[in-house]
């Protein structure tokens, strides 16, 4: 039997009812809470108050609170609605369910309640002041992020420095990437032996960057295998690939002044299917045993399986990908891999633009910046000096 | 080009923007990219259909393979839209296909994945040189402490807990195979920055097909 009352006791019930009559004991009201705050929840899209409290002086373990109840409504005098409740224990409370523009009043009731066997045989509650109006809405900036909008900014200012640094004549030094140096060697010993060149993209679609990056190196061997006359094949896993891929190989002929040369066939659909891919592309090694493989862009379990049987076949294999899951077997399998922003840097190392070395400098640069915040923030946690880590953390 | 200056401007500050529309603009864009790479399937499966179907014509070697992926193809078409809206319920005939054809064949290759790992890690890890037989001893530790027989081995010779073979593959693993890895991640990640950057200047063009 129920009695839920503010702070009184149960009234006697009907005589033949009399054993099942719970009296409320006495002294079990909780002390209300003090201090309600209601305000707009920050850094949202709106449509969010955030409730805050002092949790009442009951609220201790093993004390006379049990829940806090939340009620609400749209004016100091209309009738108060619960919309929520929260345990013992908390102090705050996320109201999603307000309209933008409309101003809500609160009230957070402290209640003690006994439960039998998931039955409340009493409760008592006490009631806060009304807190509000508060009113919510959306927010032009996320400052959770701003530690993210510094970095962004830092490192593309960084990036446009060094672009525009090159533009105006500056000699960059960019190291050797052992992987983009053999490119010519594997496309001039597939000419030589008379046999293909495969160029796979991943398995990713053009939404994923990976895949521009192997479209951008595709541009570039396309651009060799048309000059040394040499069949370039690239079996693809996504439809926009191969439109994509299409216009960079014709792209690439055109460019050498072989426009004829290039045929439509070079570049074809295999399946969307991991597997299936992964199947096609080894009957295809296997049957017509290129000379030279390229790994270029985003890949996954059907890494390993690829280049085993590439390197069963004799191929000279070349990969790169932005996995790091993947680079071992990469690196076991093939004969130069591209270790992951290699990838991202192979288009600017083989076709030597300043604009595109300028860029490589400049994620140097970030890349140097993280390095010492890394050195730092190490002693500064070791010493327990400060948290620096905390500056690096992203809320989604 | 101009589209994709707009476009990755606005995916970046939709980013740092809580305010409609900006909230909205990561599900809209990609609710439009799986409705066009939807519509685009049609474009691969015909011109597979095409290359097969030039490959029998021509009866060029290997024509064989073509024959099973068209009759495949046109099977699969064909027993999905005759069972209608529900062909993917169980117990119809594509759902047949799925789990008796597709599964098995989709498995197998998964499971040649041992055996590629296997032979890649015999040509793999040979002592040539100090790095190589780095390689050698981690991948040795790795494989000795991640099988029950490691432990055991351990004991009997009385090894303390402390560095027992699971124990030591657990820490290769969490901490030097770790720092190796974050270290890779962040320079893709900044390489991943600097592309989509050139991409946006314009700078880059292969998503457009080349310079």
């Amino acid at each position: 039997m129920l009695n839920i009352a503010s702070g009184q006791e149960a009234a006697p019930q009907d005589t033949t009812a009399l054993d099942s009559l719970v009296v409320i004991p006495p002294g079990v009201t909780p002390v209300s809470v003090k201090n309600i705050v209601a305000r707009d929840n920050p850094n949202d899209d709106g449509g969010a108050i955030y409730l805050t409290w002092d949790k009442s002086v009951d609220d201790i373990d093993g004390g006379k609170v049990t829940r806090y109840n939340i009620l609400r409504s749209d004016s100091k005098d209309g009738e108060f609605v619960e919309i929520g409740d929260v345990a013992s224990g908390n102090n705050e409370f996320y109201d999603n369910s307000t309209e933008d523009g409309v101003q809500y009043y609160y009230i957070v009731t402290a209640v003690n309640e006994l439960k039998e066997n998931g039955e409340i045989l009493w409760a008592v509650s006490s009631e806060s002041e009304i807190a509000g109006p508060a009113e919510s809405s959306a927010q032009w900036f996320d400052f959770r992020r701003i530690n993210v909008f510094i970095g962004t900014i830092l490192i593309c200012t960084f990036i446009l420095y060094f672009i525009s640094a090159a533009k105006s004549g500056k000699k960059l030094y960019i190291r050797k990437i052992a992987g983009m140096e053999s490119v010519d060697d594997a496309v001039g010993r597939a000419t030589e032996m008379g046999k293909k060149v495969f160029f796979i993209p991943g398995i990713n679609d053009m939404d994923n960057v990976q895949t521009i990056a192997g479209l951008t190196i595709l541009g570039r061997v396309a651009q060799l295998t048309a000059e040394y006359e040499t069949w370039i094949e690239v079996p693809v896993c996504k439809s926009l690939v191969m439109i994509t891929a299409r216009e960079t190989v014709k792209e690439a002929y055109a460019k050498v002044g072989r426009p004829d040369a290039f045929n439509e066939d070079q570049v074809h659909y295999v399946t969307d299917d991991q597997f299936g891919y992964a199947a096609a592309i080894d009957g295809m090694f296997v049957r017509e045993r290129p000379a030279a493989v390229f790994y270029m862009g985003a890949f996954f379990a059907e890494s390993l399986i690829m280049a085993e049987t590439g390197n069963s076949i004799g191929a000279i294999q070349i990969a790169g990908t932005g996995q790091p899951s993947q680079l071992p077997f990469f690196v076991a399998a093939c004969d130069y891999t591209l270790i992951g922003e290699e990838l991202f840097a192979a288009s600017a190392y083989l076709s030597k633009e300043p604009k595109l070395l300028g860029s490589l400098k400049g994620q140097d640069l970030g890349k140097a910046v993280i390095l010492v915040a890394l050195i730092l923030g190490l002693i500064l946690e070791s010493f327990n000096v400060f948290k620096l880590s905390n500056l690096f953390s992203v809320i989604d | 080009m101009a589209i994709t200056a707009i476009v990755g401007i606005v995916f970046v500050i939709q980013y740092f923007i809580p305010h409609y529309p900006f909230n909205n603009f990561n599900a809209w864009f990609s609710d439009w990219f799986s409705i066009i790479g939807a519509c685009a399937i049609w474009l691969g499966a015909l011109n597979l259909m095409k290359i097969s179907a030039v490959k029998i014509y021509r009866r060029k070697s290997g024509w064989g393979y073509p024959v099973i992926i068209i009759l495949s193809f046109v099977a699969t078409v064909f027993v999905g839209f005759y069972e209608g809206d529900s062909f993917r319920d169980l117990g119809t005939g594509f759902d047949w296909m799925y789990r008796h054809v597709y599964t098995p064949l989709s498995s197998t290759m998964f499971a040649l994945l041992a055996f590629f790992v296997a032979s890649a890690s015999y040509r793999a890890f040979r002592a040539r040189n100090f790095e190589a037989t780095l390689l050698l001893l981690a991948a040795f530790f790795v494989m000795f402490g991640r099988v029950p027989v490691g432990d055991a081995v351990a004991g009997i010779f009385g090894i303390p807990e402390s560095i027992m073979p699971s124990r030591v593959a657990v820490w290769i693993m969490n901490v030097i195979n770790s720092a190796g890895q974050r270290a890779i991640m962040i320079g893709i990640a900044l390489g991943i920055v600097s592309t989509s950057l050139r991409i946006i200047l314009g700078i880059e063009r292969a998503h457009l097909g080349g310079d």
